[in-house]
């Protein structure tokens, strides 16, 4: 595992998207090499690159997996992330970068607020705030940047709701969460959020409010939880929950107005949203490499991961594997997946998967029934767009 | 008909972490608790039950979902 030397040939990570929607042409060639293969990540340490969906599905699940960021093997996949490692807010610390049994009792501990019947009741909320951007847009016009204008905010003010970060405080608080997307302001926004999250707690301690903050502010006095833990709790579902939800829906506006065919089958067809979502999720993976440390040998086929092994999940890839999809790079809203991996897989699946759902679904939904005339302002190879840890659009200028 | 069996649902709370995949799939069969992890409310389910448990248990990313034959 740590000869360097035999590193220096194989394919290098992270790879780019040549098109916003498609992953990157490589990985198909890392597939056809074998479903998980030897890469070389930028910083010269070999690592296994895993783009089967088979595969992704059974080493995801495996007992053991670690997500321990200190292990010397762990991977990095994107140069940016060193920086975060070393800055001085604990970035992600709980969760997602946790395991049992410290996983376990924190998933435990804000699994609560994520039901199926908990993010029902978020779904009148977040029609709401989508109609009123969507107020604000179509006063604004003729040409808007729905990064700017839609798909940021909306997402930020329904974590504001579900956190429940005080009105008088929103602003300040989204203003945070939005500094959090700029690569040179992230350390410094990570830092303060640490800042506003902690003085939030102590002024929930004495006069609580109804979100997810304020629910387990009672753990914190019940001493069945350090305030500590709960600024990260609060971090890890910013850092986890924003800029993926905003990038997938403003994906998706791109992939639709670029697939006239499909989102005519949805403009007739309203029924057919929670279906769209499930497959543009499928198709649009925004997430770059799940990392993972075995801490077993592990028997894979005629392979074995190794004790110590590095591994980089490449869910974008095991979304288009041929072996499980159908004609996997055509975008088809009328098919019927549920099985992608777009939220991971094993222990740590995305704790806020259907409240992404939700949310991605009423965004579309609402954008286009509202302007079906909508159209892009400028060609879509001129849109600059975000490669990194989490896939995205820079910006989206749209007209109508 | 060959014997139709009937289909006894279990759900391993102690292994699940809430993702909501059997609840998604199989509402009349799962559901969550409050504290978010699976309840299973009907102790068996007839034969055509069968494609929606095998979907529930493959889809659970924390192989807490399964069921066992009688019949
Ligand atoms: C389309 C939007 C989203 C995508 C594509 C996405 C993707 C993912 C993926 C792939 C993972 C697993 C990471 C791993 O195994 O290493 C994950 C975990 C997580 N996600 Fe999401 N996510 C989305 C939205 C959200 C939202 C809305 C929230 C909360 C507000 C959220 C909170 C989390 C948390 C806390 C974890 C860590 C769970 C754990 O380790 O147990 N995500 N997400």
């Amino acid at each position: 595992m740590n000869d360097e030397n035999g590193a220096g040939d194989l394919p290098e990570l992270p790879m780019t998207r040549e098109c916003p929607y498609h992953p990157p042409a490589a990985y198909e060639d890392l597939r056809a090499i074998g479903p998980v293969t030897r890469v070389r990540q930028f910083d010269g340490r070999p690592v296994w690159a895993v783009t089967g969906h088979l595969e992704t599905r059974e080493l995801l699940s495996s007992p053991h997996m670690s997500v321990d960021r200190f292990h010397p093997n762990f991977p990095m996949p994107i140069p940016a992330l060193t920086q975060l490692q070393s800055s001085r807010t604990p970035a992600i610390g709980a969760l997602i970068r946790t395991d049992p049994p410290e996983h376990t009792r924190q998933r435990r501990d804000i699994l609560p607020s994520f039901t199926l019947k908990k993010i029902g009741v978020l779904r009148p909320r977040i029609e709401q705030i989508c109609a009123d951007r969507l107020d604000a847009i179509t006063a604004k016009g003729p040409v808007v940047d729905l990064v700017e204008e839609y798909t940021k905010p909306a997402v930020a003010m329904v974590l504001s709701q579900l956190l429940g970060v005080p009105f008088a405080d929103r602003e300040y608080f989204e203003d945070l969460t939005y500094r959090r997307f700029d690569p040179a302001q992230v350390v410094d926004a990570l830092a303060d959020l640490t800042d506003y999250l902690s003085r939030l707690l102590r002024a929930k301690e004495t006069d609580p409010g109804d979100g997810l903050l304020d629910d387990l502010v009672g753990k914190v006095l019940a001493g069945e939880l350090e305030r500590d833990e709960l600024v990260k709790y609060a971090l890890v579902l910013v850092i986890a929950g924003q800029e993926t939800t905003a990038n997938t829906i403003a994906l998706s506006v791109l992939t639709l107005l670029e697939h006239p065919d499909q989102l005519a089958l949805l403009l007739d067809d309203p029924s057919l949203w929670p279906n769209a979502v499930e497959e543009l999720l499928r198709f649009l993976a925004i997430t770059g490499g799940l990392s993972r440390v075995a801490t077993a040998d592990i028997q894979l086929g005629d392979l074995t991961i190794a004790d110590g092994d590095g591994l980089i999940f490449l869910n974008p890839g095991a979304n288009r594997d041929e072996a499980q999809f159908e004609r996997p790079n055509e975008l088809d809203v009328r098919r019927t997946v549920r099985n992608h991996l777009t939220f991971g897989f094993g222990i740590h699946q995305c704790i806020g998967q259907n409240l992404a759902r939700v949310e991605v679904e009423i965004a579309l939904r609402a954008l286009f029934t509202r302007i079906p005339t909508l159209r892009l302002a400028v060609p879509m190879e001129q849109i600059a767009v975000r490669q990194g840890l989490v896939f995205g659009l820079a910006e989206l200028p749209v007209t109508w | 008909m060959s014997g139709a069996k009937t289909l006894l649902p279990s759900g391993d709370a102690t292994r699940c972490v809430g993702a909501g995949q059997c609840v998604r799939t199989a509402p009349d069969v799962f559901d969550q608790d409050d504290g978010g992890t699976v309840v299973v409310l009907v102790a068996e389910v007839d034969e055509s039950h069968r494609a929606l448990l095998d979907e529930a248990a493959y889809l659970c990313p924390a192989s807490a979902i399964a069921f066992t034959e009688r019949g």
